[in-house]
């Protein structure tokens, strides 16, 4: 079954660093079982966006309306997270000193309170979700390795898998190919293509060749501001968005000269 | 399969270790072998242990660096210590029904918050709760607003440093400088009995024995990976819903809960707990015990706390101007030599033996340049358990 309208709505969010205003009255908003990219150049609030959606940043105006009327602005990020909303990071966030098995556990969507932490034990079927998960990363003989013991894009995708399994409503996700070769590339874009097919996803990044292949939609951020969104056709041809990457490179170029 | 085989041993080792414990040394004690000076040495040594434990469990298993540990076995050790005072008062210089210094100090009623702690149970009860409570609360100011790593452990050493001044004042009506002392006898017992020492030692390696098996049901709960996880990768755990500071707090108030039962069996083995073990050197002393013995694994933490106190008793004995800068010695080898401790050396020994014959074989066997990579790689796909620490 696919759910129609909105899962989060942003309305008039401005975030204000000491002064800099990384967001400036932003509206926007992702549906139901969408894979919506956020692209724009350096510094025009990208990850900012993602940070105040998942309570990391505190707006200091506006609201984020998630699912039916709940205000993330008031909450915090585990509460948030516990809503339905999962968080993968730039640079890769898994516990290093557990095994993949082990973080994959932590990960699974169970009661988060100390008594069920002490007393709690896993099903079969979680046991069963954890091994299809590993499947799918391609992680499964390693499922027994410390997760500080693979590779740059195997820790990407574990964290991929982490925020799979915890089965979120919207998913974030912060560049999810940078330092990736071509292969991993391909692979981390079927994992968010698989997300993307019950779960809502906005992803930031750069690689437009990567965002033409994953998303449906773009929205283009500049200095803290929505400067259009539509299909990646529609955006690139638009002479806003072709003026802003002006001095920078065309995004395509931009991403094609990095090694 | 080795894994399996391993575990076996480990339990093995643990089972006569605590068979030693229990049975062994009060054995040898009865036979005579071992006099009952050393068998309350040993029972000193054992309380202070679980000490060391809840330090693990904090800094070893969650990562996080507390330098006020004393205060929580201060707590226990007062606690129980009131209430010796209590059952001695009466049979003192003055015959009067309150404790000696009382007098001196020119109190002469029993101040009210004493008054409970005529009874035995609510005593070792508050040298329970008392400390947990306390930890509860100052995990409770600092985790929610994520005040962490060398903060939280400034702020801890300044509440040690803080709660040492308030306990040497007579202000206090708790003994001032002089502590509590002249304890006279425990549930009718009396202390200068051989018998009771003998009986206290075995409550004291069956509390020990117990608090390591609660401790390590947590750690091999779900409970130990997410203090793991904390450790390792707070953010990432947060962000899967979970409320890290609840996690933290708990973790901090077991920790005191197991200091603060250290504290409450040290005071009657040992017969007088004053001010001095409850500041900051006491609590850095902690910190020593647990990096040497082997962070993150509760053996080590035993082994540590027993290891160090026992050379203590010797060296300080022998040598006493040379021990402050042994023990220095000691920690300064341990973290930059042995960052795993006693527990880790087989290991890391075996590690060094590795990396030697690799060295070697490099040196005399194939040309220059060509093998490092490739080396490196049959290394690690041959023992994926043995990951470099990072």
């Amino acid at each position: 079954m696919e759910k129609h309208g909105t899962i989060v709505y942003l309305e008039d969010v401005t975030v204000n660093f000491d002064g800099f205003q990384a967001l400036r009255g932003v509206n926007f908003y992702v549906d139901h079982g969408e894979l919506r990219a956020l692209i724009g150049p350096n510094g025009a609030g990208k990850t900012t966006l993602l940070d105040t959606i998942c309570g990391k940043v505190k707006p200091e105006r506006g609201r984020i309306v998630f699912g039916a009327m709940t205000d993330l602005t008031r909450l915090e990020e585990h509460e948030i997270a516990a809503l339905g909303v999962g968080r993968k990071f730039q640079t890769p966030a898994v516990f290093k000193n557990l095994t993949l098995l082990e973080n994959l556990m932590l990960s699974l969507p169970h009661r988060r309170n100390i008594f069920s932490t002490l007393f709690g034990s896993l099903t079969p079927q979680q046991t069963d979700r954890i091994a299809s998960t590993l499947e799918i990363l391609g992680l499964l003989e390693k499922a027994h390795q410390k997760a500080g013991s693979l590779s740059h894009g195997e820790m990407q995708w574990l964290e991929i898998g982490m925020v799979m399994i915890q089965d979120p409503q919207l998913f974030l996700l912060d560049e999810p190919v940078a330092g990736m070769t071509g292969g991993e590339r391909e692979k981390t874009g079927e994992l968010l293509k698989r997300m993307a097919q019950d779960h809502a996803v906005l992803v930031v990044e750069h690689d437009m060749e990567f965002v033409r292949q994953t998303a449906q939609k773009v929205t283009v951020l500049h200095e803290g501001m929505v400067l259009c969104e539509g299909s990646v056709e529609r955006v690139q041809g638009d002479p806003r968005v072709i003026e802003v990457y002006l001095g920078r490179g065309h995004p395509v170029d931009a991403h094609d000269s990095r090694p | 399969m080795s894994a399996a085989r391993s575990w076996k041993r480990r339990l093995l080792a643990e089972i006569m270790l605590g068979a030693l414990l229990i049975i062994g040394l009060p054995l040898l004690n009865a036979l005579g072998i071992l006099s009952d000076y050393y068998l309350n040495l040993f029972g000193k040594y054992l309380s202070l242990a679980i000490l060391a434990l809840g330090m693990d469990l904090i800094w070893g298993y969650t990562g996080i660096l507390s330098l006020g540990q004393a205060i929580f076995f201060g707590l226990g050790a007062y606690s129980v210590g009131m209430h010796l005072m209590l059952e001695s008062s009466g049979k003192g210089v003055y015959g009067e029904p309150i404790p000696d210094f009382m007098i001196w100090n020119r109190v002469f009623e029993l101040p009210l918050f004493w008054k409970p702690y005529q009874h035995l149970f609510f005593a070792f009860l508050s040298s329970l709760l008392l400390p947990a409570l306390v930890a509860a609360v100052i995990g409770f100011l600092t985790f929610r607003r994520r005040v962490g790593g060398t903060y939280f452990a400034i702020l801890t050493q300044a509440i040690a440093y803080a709660v040492w001044l308030m306990f040497n004042r007579n202000e206090l009506k708790l003994g001032g400088t002089n502590g509590l002392t002249d304890f006279k006898s425990i549930m009718g017992f009396s202390l200068s009995d051989p018998g009771t020492l003998r009986g206290l030692y075995l409550v004291t390696a069956l509390c020990l024995v117990g608090s390591f098996l609660c401790c390590r049901w947590l750690v091999r709960s779900k409970m130990g990976l997410v203090l793991t996880a904390i450790r390792d990768q707070e953010q990432r755990l947060r962000f899967l819903g979970y409320p890290v500071a609840t996690y933290k707090i708990f973790s901090f108030a077991v920790a005191g809960a197991l200091a603060g039962l250290a504290g409450a069996l040290y005071a009657p083995q040992v017969g007088i707990i004053t001010p001095s073990q409850i500041g900051v050197l006491p609590s850095l002393e902690i910190v020593v015990w647990v990096a040497t013995g082997g962070r993150g694994t509760l053996v080590g933490a035993i082994v540590g706390a027993v290891g160090i106190n026992a050379a203590r008793s010797v060296l300080t004995a022998r040598y006493p101007e040379w021990w402050p800068i042994i023990l220095g010695g000691l920690f300064v080898g341990v973290v930059i030599v042995f960052p795993e401790g006693v527990i880790g050396l087989p290991q890391q020994l075996g590690r060094w033996g590795r990396w030697m014959r690799v060295w070697l074989f490099e040196r005399r066997g194939a040309g220059p340049g060509s093998v490092g990579g490739s080396q490196r790689g049959i290394e690690t796909s041959k023992r994926p358990m043995l990951s470099e620490e990072d």
